[in-house]
């Protein structure tokens, strides 16, 4: 057992053992490592203001990500390479091209949130040669998604996005420079990776880092009292926001064989507890392709970078937007006690508001989507006041099963933000099943939903709202204008291909 | 060939380029510019350190030893009588030193701006809005200051809450200032003459400011009672006198400074005060540097924003879509205190006309006191709200007569020569609104695009698309006159370099920059030879706010009379000194030419000094030709206008009232700018501000008074997709200011945010398609999904509502 974290910040290794387990990433830089150039906007992760990058090896090579540093805890970085942007500038001080770009297009005006959209842009410049599709929609939708969890109150965004298409003829001509120092980050990561389960002990509390499932099941049986933190993007609120004490914190993410995902033989998809949305995007996408749009537009890419599909199950949010589709999708939730394991179907998990299925000391390892039958007709329909990075007003997942004959054999209506939980609209479903795919049946089942729920008005919208979108976006799902399928009904998400200059 | 430096969006479409600059090698003259002085594009003189984390901000600096952190309690009443305060568990939780409450304020527990004495500091036996200040907790750490701070066992007893412009109304409740009238000629006879009239009501919501850097200050106590002060404020004057009224201490004791803001848009005129005056009050109490930074929530929690407004309109017009008489009464939320209000809903008033001449005219404002936080000053500060009540009656008009919304409004802007009398009596000189907009109509394809667009929507359920195009007319000066004015401190140094100081302060929108190219024009030196320096009163005092857009013009020619000053000196010094008549003693990139010869300006300046001229001046400037008397309502409140016009197309999904901006052009006036990428990014930013406030950005108070939307999760700004898609700005071309401003620019700070005008009135176009254009939609802001979905209800199931007759 180790009992230091150990990573790299810029070219220095650090070693840390006494570490309070709420003490975030932002604040070590900002108030004990003279870091400011990483800032502090929102302390919640929705501005980008704090945003750094981690890198971290994966089959071999190291992946950069943009996390934000306000709700990332120090202990997560053991193993990992940390970059700020007081990293980037190269031997001879010359300025990334990222940067230079950002100054040639006058990318910052009051400067507060660029350091953050700086790091978010050479995180896409690792990743993706935006030059090769230069012109292109999704060289929109790319540079769009990248900067989602960025916010500027100051630009328009207008000269940012010219300043990323000019970083990438930038790099396209010399190369991106910490790609370009590739092997020297393998190397150095490699000699951090000892496969070893962690615990920290501070005055403040403990870490547990397990290294193995079991490693946890036995730790957190030990102390149930303890909090389970994965990509802590929800647990890091509970720390800046509610200012919660957190004594005993373990840790999900240092348990590798969570991370697996995989399409099992019988087509299932698994996606353990460890694993990121980011991690999971492109197997979802394959497997559940009619919730891709929706599934881009859960938290931001720093968010997603750090969250987790289970997590996200597992903090039982009636407004997350994972429960509704995997519940649409059929999943299955493995929950695990100490050496005991059993297998409840997801929407069983949630029983009421802030109340779910799950025993002390019981965590998830997975979850398990089951392969869609062939004819399923799919649609995922996220509402929301922003159409980038906004919880959502409503969410809506329907899947129907259709028989030979054109009946309704099935149908799976999921609703996120209609109730306490994440639920199923049982009512508008019993009103389509045997029923052909026809504006009556549509009706009909509109009617039913709205007896389905009797939803909250807040600040996000009101129950009329929720009510009466809930029925509408059942009309994308027989919109006799979807091309091919409802996915392919026009939605704004959709509408680029229509528009004109 | 249009610069795709300067505009943005993929696809241009051909046109003249309007965005032109003169060369930056030449200027008037004919004489070598300097590359990058001012009328030229030079990059913010921040942005290399922006871009790499090196622009430090005040919660940036290194702490000097001994510093202690301030964190706040907060009200969670509206309304209600302070019972008893239970502070023992904040007191007594490790690492706090002590919690200073109203009685331990030495001087005067008072920070209205305007001296209404109606905004305590910290709450004394009643807290007026949920958010309050009640106590301030100082502790070794922040972390302990902000976990300390909630252990408070606040007991109350509940009053009434006024929360909203209808319960204030209702009740009756108290304005926080005077209403004011302006009339011309007599609305009631003109509307009861009209051949058509009709009336309505248009609400229009507040606005959170969400500049990304908090408000946040230092304090550090220095001898004698000294106290210098580094704030995140947009006027250092008004938090010096406010720190030296609660500590009781002449202004000369406190010196106040910024280098930077992380945004500003209004938020941090006033309300940085309340930040400022606690760090000093702590750091008065324990003798050590103290700092005050809110945590986003409470920062949302606590400070004002933009006013919102129910305005209630009746209007006369004849069949041709002319405007014969307008009545209409502005009525604000303006929060618990005074602060702002008055100016602000003055100028609503003052931008009711927008760009239009109303012929008869009454209009009244009234700011109603509510128990919510106090509103403040915010890019346009009351304007944007005056204009879209304009903009709503044009297009009720259009409604009503079957134009195009674009022709009504062509029809009534104002005149140059007639129709060119405000509402306040002041004479439009300069109108050049009609140009603009006929210039963009033809530019970007209104009317073909308008055609195609109903086309389309004839064939399409569910999504629809709008467009409109809309003008902006916006008075540059403050309206009250003694703020219009400004100082400078230029130093030129032995070795040639020059340090520029001023009164206005840097919160993104380049003003540094512009000031640093003012100088290097008038001495023909590059950037990195003149030097501006941090904001402090200690240098230029008795300054006013870097607000009300007008930070360049008046800080501009105050810096260039500094300049010139030192000029005169060294002409005169080089006029003799080489023999030469002083008209031969010119400025130039190259060096100073002296007659035949060139000097390198270290040179000169180095012989000046020897010879014992002073290297150093002040500079002064006033607005001329200005006056206001709010008691008549009449005068000349601004020195000029500045003009542009916008054309937003946008999509819209009415299943679930999701929209989308397509396509954005916009045609602005900032005279003969004194850096045209700057001003491009002011216009940008300022549009997507303007349409973020009249589509998503929603304040959500509940029943009880709380505010529910005081985090980025719940209160969204507009993020990176949300820009329109096509976007293409341009600058108007030789188009110098009438009047004799810093190099015949004009102030551009406030004027685009009108823009996003262009965005609320598309959406509306696309809900008209509802019912075949047949009526008003009436389309209220914010327009969130949820309020489009409910108009596009209305306009289907009751074909609109019924105009009501006046």
């Amino acid at each position: 057992m180790r009992q230091h974290i150990r990573f790299y910040v810029g070219d220095t290794l650090h070693r840390l053992s006494d570490l309070p387990p709420d003490l975030t990433l932002l604040d070590w830089l900002r108030e004990q490592q003279g870091r400011t150039g990483t800032k502090e906007g929102c302390n919640e992760g929705d501005c980008g203001a704090c945003t750094v990058l981690v890198g971290r090896l994966e089959q071999g090579r190291v992946v950069w990500c943009a996390v934000n540093a306000c709700i990332q805890l120090v202990w997560m970085l053991d193993g990992a390479q940390l970059l700020t942007v007081e990293d980037l500038r190269g031997a001879n001080g010359q300025l990334h091209p990222v940067q230079q770009a950002m100054v040639d297009e006058h990318g910052s005006q009051c400067g507060f949130c660029t350091p953050g959209f700086v790091m978010s842009m050479v995180a896409l410049s690792t990743q993706v040669d935006l030059a090769a599709l230069e012109g292109t929609l999704d060289e929109e939708r790319i540079i769009n998604e990248a900067l989602a969890g960025n916010l500027c109150r100051c630009t328009g965004y207008a000269p940012i996005v010219r300043a990323m298409k000019k970083a990438a003829t930038y790099c396209a001509s010399n190369g991106e420079p910490i790609h370009a120092r590739m092997q020297e980050f393998i190397t150095r990561l490699h000699h951090l990776q000892d496969g070893a389960t962690v615990e920290l002990r501070s005055p403040a509390g403990r870490v547990t880092l397990p290294a193995s499932t079991d490693a946890l099941a036995a730790a957190y049986a030990q102390d149930p009292a303890a909090v389970l933190v994965a990509g802590g993007t929800d647990v890091g609120l509970w720390i800046t926001k509610r200012l919660r004490q957190l004594p005993h914190i373990i840790a999900v993410r240092s348990v590798q064989e969570l991370h697996q995902i995989e399409t099992r033989p019988d087509g299932a998809l698994w996606i353990g507890a460890a694993v990121t949305y980011t991690q999971a995007m492109p197997f979802l996408v394959s497997h559940l392709p009619a919730a891709a749009d929706a599934l881009r537009r859960i938290g931001s890419t720093q968010v997603r970078n750090a969250a987790t599909v289970c997590g996200n199950i597992g903090n039982g949010s009636p407004i997350g937007d994972g429960p509704p589709i995997f519940i649409a999708a059929g999943a299955e939730l493995h929950l695990r006690c100490a050496q005991e394991r059993r297998v409840i179907p997801l929407e069983a998990f949630f029983l009421a508001y802030g109340k779910q299925d799950i025993r002390p000391g019981e965590f998830i390892e997975g979850v398990c989507i089951p392969p869609q039958a062939p004819g399923s007709v799919c649609g995922v329909y996220k509402v929301s006041k922003r159409f980038d990075q906004d919880i959502s007003a409503v969410l809506g997942a329907f899947r129907l099963v259709m028989a030979e004959d054109g009946t309704i054999q099935e149908a799976r209506l999921a609703y996120g933000g209609m109730a306490g939980i994440p639920c199923r609209a049982k009512k508008a479903e019993a009103a389509l099943l045997g029923q052909k795919r026809t504006q009556a049946t549509l009706r009909a089942a509109q009617a039913a939903v709205k007896e389905d729920f009797t939803p909250l008005s807040d600040m996000r919208a009101s129950a009329w709202y929720r009510t009466t979108v809930a029925a509408n976006l059942l009309a994308r799902l027989f919109d006799p204008d979807a091309r091919h399928a409802p996915s392919g009904a026009p939605t704004l998400q959709n509408w680029q291909e229509l528009a004109h200059g | 060939m249009v610069d795709p430096h300067r505009t943005a969006g993929h696809q241009t479409p051909a046109q003249p380029d309007l965005a032109g600059t003169q060369p930056a090698s030449v200027q008037q003259g004919g004489e070598p510019a300097v590359v990058g002085g001012a009328s030229s594009s030079l990059r913010h003189e921040s942005a290399h350190l922006h871009v790499a984390g090196g622009a430090r901000y005040v919660d940036d600096m290194p702490l000097p030893a001994g510093a202690v952190h301030v964190a706040l309690g907060l009200s969670s009443k509206a309304h209600a009588r302070i019972k008893h305060m239970g502070l023992d568990a904040v007191a007594a939780y490790p690492g706090v030193i002590c919690v200073l409450t109203a009685k331990d304020i030495p001087g005067h527990n008072q920070i209205s701006p305007v001296g209404a004495g109606d905004e305590p500091l910290l709450a004394e036996d009643e807290v007026f809005f949920c958010g309050q200040p009640l106590f301030a907790v100082v502790a070794q750490t922040r972390h302990a200051a902000r976990h300390a701070a909630v252990l408070a066992q606040v007991e109350y007893e509940d009053l009434p809450a006024v929360l909203t412009v209808e319960q204030a109304r209702a009740q009756g409740s108290a304005l926080v200032c005077r209403s004011l009238e302006m009339t011309r000629g007599n609305a009631q006879q003109a509307l009861a003459q009209a051949p058509c009239k009709l009336a309505g009501q248009l609400v229009v919501g507040g606005q959170e400011h969400f500049y990304l850097e908090g408000q946040a200050a230092l304090a550090w106590p220095g001898e004698d009672g000294e106290m210098r002060v580094c704030s995140s404020t947009q006027h250092p004057t008004e938090t010096q006198h406010m720190v030296a009224h609660v500590l009781d201490c002449p202004n000369n004791l406190v010196t106040v400074e910024v280098r930077r803001m992380g945004g500003g848009f209004g938020g941090k005129e006033t309300q940085a005060n309340i930040v400022a005056c606690l760090a000093a009050l702590a750091a008065t109490h324990t003798g050590r540097p103290a700092k005050l930074r809110l945590d986003r929530d409470d920062d949302m929690l606590v400070t004002g924003k933009r006013h919102d407004f129910v305005i209630d309109y009746s209007v006369g017009f004849d069949k041709q879509g002319q405007v014969l008489g307008v009545d209409m009464e502005l009525a604000a939320r303006c929060g618990w205190s005074a602060d702002l209000s008055g100016p602000v809903t003055d100028r609503a008033m003052f931008h009711a006309d927008n760009a239009y001449y109303y012929p008869d005219v009454r209009l009244r404002s009234m700011p109603l006191r509510t128990n919510t936080q106090s509103n403040t000053a915010f890019r346009g500060f009351g304007g944007p709200q005056g204009a879209a009540a304009a903009e709503r009656i044009m297009e009720e008009i259009a409604f009503a007569t079957g134009l195009d919304p674009l022709d009504v409004r062509l029809r009534n802007v104002y005149g140059t020569t007639e129709r060119n009398v405000t509402p306040y009596h002041m004479t439009v000189e300069d109108s050049i609104a009609g140009e603009v907009m006929t210039q963009l109509a033809e530019d970007c394809d209104y009317r073909k695009r308008r055609e195609q667009i109903r086309a389309f929507n004839r064939t399409s359920p569910h999504m629809r698309r709008g467009i409109a195009l809309t003008p902006v007319k916006f008075g540059i000066s403050f309206t009250a006159t003694h703020f219009n004015q400004a100082g400078a401190l230029v130093h030129v140094y032995t070795d040639g370099s020059v340090q520029v100081n001023h009164g206005g302060t840097e919160m993104g929108q380049g003003l540094h920059t512009k000031m640093v190219q003012i100088a290097m024009r008038e001495f023909g030196l590059p950037q990195d030879r003149v030097r501006i320096t941090a904001t402090t009163t200690g240098k230029v005092p008795n300054t006013s706010a870097t607000a009300a857009s007008s930070g360049a013009d008046l800080n501009g020619m105050a810096v260039l009379a500094a300049v010139r000053t030192i000029k005169d000196r060294l002409v005169a010094f080089a006029a003799t000194h080489w023999q030469v008549p002083p008209e031969q003693v010119r400025f130039i990139a190259a060096g100073v030419g002296v007659g035949e010869a060139l000097v390198p300006f270290a040179t000169l300046v180095n012989a000046a000094y020897m010879a014992r001229v002073s290297l150093s001046s002040t500079g002064f400037y006033k607005t001329p030709k200005i006056s206001w008397d709010a008691a008549t309502g009449r005068g000349r409140p601004f020195y000029y206008f500045a003009y542009g016009a916008a054309c937003a197309e946008v999509a819209v999904d009415l299943l679930t009232g999701e929209n989308r901006i397509e396509r954005v052009d916009i045609l602005h006036d900032a005279g003969q700018s004194l850096n045209p990428d700057i001003d491009i990014g002011q216009i940008e930013g300022g549009f997507v501000q303007g349409a973020g406030w009249l589509t998503m950005e929603e304040l959500f108070w509940d029943a009880a008074g709380r505010l529910r939307t005081h985090t980025p999760s719940t209160y969204k700004i507009p993020a990176c997709s949300d820009r329109p898609r096509i976007f293409n700005v341009r600058l108007l071309q030789n188009a110098p200011n009438r009047e004799d401003t810093i190099f015949r620019s004009k102030a551009v700070g406030e004027p685009p945010f009108v823009h996003g005008l262009a965005v609320l009135h598309g959406i509306s176009d696309a809900l008209a398609s509802l019912d075949e254009y047949r009526t008003c939609p009436r389309l209220n802001a914010p327009a969130t999904p949820e309020q489009i979905l409910r108009v596009a209800e209305r306009l289907r199931q009751h074909g609109g509502v019924k105009d009501e007759q006046a």
